[in-house]
């Protein structure tokens, strides 16, 4: 489903790598932690996988798409196969939840009554069903992370980035918004999550990739997280 | 439905950003106003030269008993009727009789009469009509063709002066030309500066919206669909200038033109309301072509994938 080859990214020249010839591997279903201290390379390699950035060597497969090499005319195709959900929820604070989701398929022309049905399935698997009509700064942390899952799986996307989903959040909304990806991921959804919270990654024992300093170290099955001692 | 996504983005933008949407109406409305007042005073420029080419004519002296010392051709003393028939000849037969529509005979005495209409200090009253030569007038097809006749013409026997009524009006079209020109290079600049305050609106309005474009991009809304609600905003605002534009440009022929011009010079043709809404369409692409180009080009520095 997503293939990283021998994927190194500079982003100035003269600087160190955020990424350093890393290559990865990952199936259709598969739950992936890609964990690593702050700086250690993380988004960039999420950002690589959505054509937000270009590696500056290697190649990016995501969902039978050259990534690297598609032309810009094919990224919109690329980001609907794949949903992304960041720390910072990233929702409209003008709009309702509903809208705030409808507003996803909208843009890619999916017809209203197609909305109308899929928005309310969507807000009832997230678990915000009665809360429609709210808006965000009305909703709690970690139902404004359910919102911005929910606009990110409405699609239906055969893959989920997350970058961090639980960094805003405190540990025991965190292990909701865990809950939910892992429903999510059941589905046969592949889910990638980023995130640098130890917690988290040794409660739910699924294959860890660890990034240091831009350099794949580690890709365990079953993997736990310890986090280095600076954090 | 994408178009009623699109619609309410555009709409919702002008709201939002009412200021900035007021500011791209203005200066699309000076500058407009500025390209329709060059346009028509090139069209008020051309009619005039038209009226006076179509009035102007070629005066051909013939000698008088006063130009006889003074002009070679006229050493034999007045022009006789055979040395006149030769002229009227040359001019209705010969080679340059393509180029004359109708020739005017004014007799000397006629013509003495015109001169002492004229006369103030009575110089004119103390000779006789015997002192001067008969006057042909001759109208042309084109008065460029001046040249062709004094050539035909000015070295005959009888012939004291052949003379072009266009010199007289010579200097009046220089000037005219210069102040179309200024007008042209007015509404360059004007243009200019819609551009660039346009491509400033555009950014802003881009960068107020990044979180919806941003969201956009993320989800795979196609770059038309993210960048078209900036064009339409930026082509409405400009379409509404240029509407403004057309209007007072239309009062303004009506009430300068029509109405105060029309009786204060009278011997001119002058452009009327009709001419306004003939540039008005043009005005209109101008303006929405000028929107529509410009934020293009910012857009594709501010919301591409
Ligand atoms: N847009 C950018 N321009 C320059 N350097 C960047 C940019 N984004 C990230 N970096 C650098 O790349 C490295 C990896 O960053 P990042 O991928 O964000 O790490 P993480 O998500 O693991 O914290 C860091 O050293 C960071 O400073
Ligand atoms: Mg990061």
């Amino acid at each position: 489903m997503i293939t990283i080859d021998r994927v190194s990214k500079t982003y100035a020249a003269g600087h160190q790598p955020a990424l350093d010839d890393v290559s990865i591997q990952i199936d259709r279903g598969d739950f992936v932690f890609l964990v690593g201290s702050s700086g250690s390379g993380k988004s960039t390699l999420l950002k690589l996988m959505l054509r937000e950035e270009r590696p500056s060597r290697g190649d990016v497969f995501v969902a039978g798409r050259h990534v690297n090499k598609i032309p810009n005319w094919r990224v919109p195709g690329l980001r609907r196969d794949i949903g992304a959900v960041f720390q910072d929820f990233r929702l409209l604070p003008g709009k309702t939840v509903f809208d705030n989701v409808a507003f996803a398929l909208e843009v890619i022309g999916k017809r209203r009554h197609d909305i109308n049905t899929s928005v309310p399935e969507i807000l009832e698997l997230v678990g915000l069903e009665g809360k429609e009509r709210r808006y965000p700064h009305e909703l709690s942390g970690g139902e404004q992370q359910r919102v911005a899952v929910a606009r990110a799986f409405v699609n239906r996307p055969p893959i989920l980035l997350c970058d961090e989903p639980t960094g805003n959040l405190d540990p025991v909304t965190s292990v909701g918004i865990m809950r939910l990806l892992d429903r999510i991921n059941k589905t046969g959804t592949t889910v990638v999550m980023a995130t640098h919270d130890d917690e988290i990654v040794n409660q739910m024992r699924k294959r860890v990739i660890e990034l240091r300093g831009g350099e794949l170290i580690r890709d365990q099955v079953d993997g736990t997280y310890v986090r280095e001692a600076d954090e | 439905m994408r178009l009623r996504l699109i619609l309410s983005e555009t709409f919702g933008g002008l709201r939002r950003n009412a200021t900035m949407a007021a500011s791209v109406v203005l200066v699309t409305f000076v500058s407009m106003l500025f390209v329709g007042s060059a346009l028509l005073a090139q069209q008020q420029v051309t009619l005039i030269e038209e009226d006076i080419a179509s009035q102007v004519e070629v005066d051909v002296y013939l000698c008088g008993e006063v130009d006889t010392t003074l002009v070679a051709n006229c050493a034999g003393g007045g022009v006789t009727d055979e040395q006149e028939s030769v002229i009227t000849d040359v001019l209705e037969n010969g080679v340059v009789s393509d180029y004359v529509v109708d020739i005017v005979r004014v007799s000397r005495e006629e013509f003495y009469a015109l001169l002492l209409d004229h006369d103030t200090i009575g110089v004119i009253a103390s000779s006789s009509a015997e002192d001067f030569g008969p006057v042909l007038r001759i109208q042309l097809t084109d008065p460029s063709y001046f040249a062709y006749i004094e050539d035909a013409v000015g070295g005959l026997d009888g012939v004291a002066d052949v003379t072009d009524q266009a010199d007289a009006f010579a200097a009046l079209f220089a000037v005219l030309r210069v102040l179309t020109i200024g007008s042209i290079a007015l509404a360059a600049v004007m243009l200019l500066t819609a551009v660039l305050l346009i491509t400033t609106t555009i950014r802003l309005s881009a960068l107020s919206r990044r979180r919806e474009t941003t969201i956009m991009r993320m989800v795979g809304a196609s770059t038309f669909v993210i960048q078209l609600p900036f064009m339409l905003e930026g082509a409405i605002a400009a379409v509404l200038g240029a509407l403004l534009a057309v209007v007072v440009i239309y009062a303004g022929v009506v009430m300068v033109v029509e109405e105060w011009m029309r009786d204060l010079v009278t011997w001119v043709d002058y452009i009327s309301a009709p001419d306004v809404l003939m540039i008005a369409p043009w005005i209109l692409l101008a303006a929405v072509l000028l929107a529509a180009l410009t934020s293009f080009a910012t857009l594709r520095r501010y919301t591409r994938a």
